[in-house]
């Protein structure tokens, strides 16, 4: 092989999506669609750990939400054989994210977990990443949200509030990944073991729907989830090679 | 070319005349100017810093609004200007020497617009600087991989540019206003012309430096709408990640370039009283100009609308069908009518010639451009991949006089131009005139 060909490969090897399989962690998430129940509780967790702010009537009516969680509903057929289709959907840490390359200022990147990061402080506000997201999972900060008394002491002092003008995301709640990480190195241990860290999402599941792990570690929950018949992507043809792996709801006739 | 009738002297009189003697008419239009700027803009851009970007309509699929459509619409504008000038020069045009200068002025004064539409735009823009690559503390670099970071290079490039370009041009100009001018005018034009003598070596210098500028401007204009195109076509959003775009762009731009050409050539030609130098010819040519951009730019609208016809992916049906008979369908049907039915009219050598028709086809023209540029942000974003995020974008009351006050600030700058810069190249537009003939008493000292 010429000098050339070894560069080209080893090129190749680096840009492929899902090369973080050389580090540690790569954090995934599976979602079971047949065992989700749309009670919208991993919402209200997400809103709970992670300080997203409380918009308002208003807002939500002029659609500023701010869910790095939502439960999308889709209805199919009318009245009498009504059915109704939910999925939860959250920043899908994109191995191939389009977010990434847009912003000017590298505000958001990937790191080395695999985790599509965002960085408040370097964020300047473009919103191209909202734009480019085919997802729609990215949410901006439009005012300085505040707080009402008493709603202010229980914000969570693990993860910074956000100023306006800024795009907030999904971090797979970092903060707690970060913990873990403190813990085991603590204990002597160079990993996190499987189930040490879990989202707030995943752990309000009520239903066990969701299952969060490192799916470079083959003996881990999520990675036994992730190889399911029933796993797929959502926007597959879009080719962002998400980090959330959905299981397809088992229709049952008649 | 202007009247072959009138005299070397008579030129500098005229422009002159333009710089030194201001009507009442000017100092109210200056006036309206100045107050729209800052009740339009300033204040409510100052509203919407202190408040946040929500004070503009957008939401979350819409995170893009009015403020980028106005973007791209000033950066369009700016196209024609230099590079039809740099064009023009090149294939060594003659009619193009009456109207360039102000052409390049509108080229600098709507890419400064366009870089305040930027700021506007952006959540915070106090940290803009960041997407601009230089050593700093943080050892942190923008992200070159970025279309937005293409973006700010490629402006930046343009407007230096653009303002060497058109400053190098005028520099003998500056030299006759400087020896017919007094007092504080004539300082200034002193330290503007940078001593220039009008010897052969200058001349001869300037020429050389003035064509170098032109070849090297034509490949960069074609390069900043290109890339503008790429902040849209290098996402994965349905009807936005043509490969049309890119040209789509550059023609759109040029197109609305010579339209707002002939606004401003008509403006200066009636309130400047340049009537010989700015003639028939002049329309008839930027008439010829328009209708081939219009052709052009139509066509690219057919192959746009095949190319999403052809894909056969239900996400781009939605959003063609979204922009031809949604929300704003009314919007694309006025666009067409306005930027590829009403053009057609310049076919007719009599409309070409005629003034107030080509004024307000120019203007209606830029209607249609801006709506574009409108309908690509607005109809686009709101219709994406995922129908549970579908929504809707209007613009607020703080983006529509942010909008208005754009314009208000591109006139004032216009307006101060046009009494500091000779609006009319002295020299080049002599070149085009038969030698005058020697007169005893007329001598009014051309360089």
């Amino acid at each position: 092989m010429s000098f050339i060909d070894t560069l080209r490969s080893r090129w190749q090897e680096y840009r492929r999506p899902g090369y973080y399989e050389n580090f540690d962690y790569a954090w995934t998430m599976t979602i079971d669609l047949d065992s989700c129940t749309g009670c919208g509780a991993c919402v209200t967790a997400c809103q709970a750990e992670n300080n997203i702010p409380l918009v308002g009537e208003e807002e939500l009516a002029r659609g500023r939400e701010m869910h790095w969680i939502r439960i999308e509903r889709y209805w199919e057929g009318e009245f009498p054989n009504a059915k109704l289709n939910f999925i939860p959907m959250l920043c899908q840490h994109c191995d191939a994210a389009p977010c990434e390359t847009v912003c000017p200022v590298s505000a958001t990147y990937h790191n080395q977990d695999g985790l599509n990061a965002q960085v408040y402080n370097r964020c300047v506000g473009t919103r191209s990443c909202a734009v480019y997201c085919p997802y729609e999972v990215r949410y901006f900060n439009y005012y300085n949200h505040e707080w009402p008394s008493p709603l202010d002491q229980q914000l969570n002092p693990d993860v910074t509030v956000r100023e306006k003008g800024v795009m907030e995301k999904c971090t797979f709640c970092i903060q707690r990944i970060r913990q873990a990480k403190d813990a085991a190195k603590d204990d002597g241990r160079r990993r996190v073991l499987d189930g040490e860290v879990q989202p707030a999402c995943v752990q309000t599941c009520a239903s066990q729907a969701m299952v969060f792990g490192n799916r470079n570690d083959s003996q881990s929950e999520v990675f036994k989830s992730m190889n399911d018949p029933r796993a797929y992507h959502v926007l597959e043809e879009v080719n962002t090679a998400p980090s959330v792996v959905y299981l397809k709801k088992v229709e049952v006739n008649g | 070319m202007a009247n072959q009738d009138i005299s070397f002297a008579q030129i500098n009189d005229d422009v002159v005349r333009s710089l030194v003697v201001t009507g009442r008419k000017y100092y109210i239009t200056l006036a309206i100017s100045i107050l729209v700027t800052f009740t339009c803009f300033v204040g409510p851009w100052f509203y919407q810093l202190r408040y946040g970007i929500g004070a503009a309509g957008m939401n979350h699929p819409t995170v893009w609004g009015t403020y980028l459509a106005s973007f791209i619409f000033w950066i369009g504008l700016s196209h024609s200007g230099t590079l039809l000038s740099a064009v023009l020069h090149l294939t060594n045009s003659e009619w193009r020497k009456a109207m360039y200068r102000s052409a390049e002025a509108m080229t600098l004064f709507s890419v400064m617009v366009a870089a305040m539409m930027v700021m506007v735009h952006v959540g915070r823009p106090w940290f803009v600087h960041w997407a601009v690559p230089y050593p700093n503390q943080m050892e942190m670099w923008p992200n070159f991989r970025s279309p937005l970071m293409f973006d700010v290079m490629a402006i930046t490039t343009y407007m230096t540019g653009s303002i060497i370009f058109i400053y190098m041009g005028t520099i003998p100009d500056f030299a006759a206003v400087r020896d017919r001018t007094t007092g504080w005018r004539h300082h200034m034009y002193v330290l503007l012309s940078l001593g220039w003598r009008g010897t052969d070596t200058e001349w001869n210098r300037l020429h050389w430096a003035y064509t170098f500028l032109a070849v090297l401007i034509v490949p960069l204009a074609v390069s900043v709408h290109s890339i503008v195109s790429w902040d849209f076509a290098l996402s994965v959003v349905p009807a936005l990640h043509q490969t049309i775009f890119a040209p789509y762009f550059v023609v759109g731009a040029i197109y609305s370039g010579t339209a707002g050409i002939v606004t401003v050539m008509f403006v200066l030609r009636k309130y400047m009283k340049f009537e010989h130098l700015i003639t028939k010819l002049h329309f008839d040519n930027l008439g010829k100009l328009l209708l081939v951009m219009s052709l052009l730019w139509t066509y690219i609208n057919m192959v746009e609308l095949f190319t999403g016809w052809y894909s056969e992916s239900s996400e781009e049906y939605e959003a063609l069908n979204f922009r031809l008979f949604g929300f704003y369908g009314p919007l694309y049907w006025e666009m067409i009518l306005f930027c590829a039915l009403a053009p057609l009219l310049l076919i007719s050598k009599r409309f070409r010639t005629s003034f107030v028709p080509m004024l307000i086809l120019s203007i209606v023209i830029n209607i249609g451009m801006y709506t574009e540029r409108f309908l690509i942000v607005a109809t686009s974003l709101p219709r994406q991949y995922l129908p549970d995020a579908w929504g809707m974008y209007v613009p607020s009351l703080v983006e529509i006089a942010i909008m208005v006050g754009s314009f208000g600030m591109f006139t004032t700058l216009f307006l101060v131009f046009v009494k500091i810069f000779p609006s009319i190249s002295l020299y080049e537009v002599k070149e085009t005139l038969p030698e005058p003939q020697p007169k005893p008493q007329a001598d009014s000292g051309a360089p």
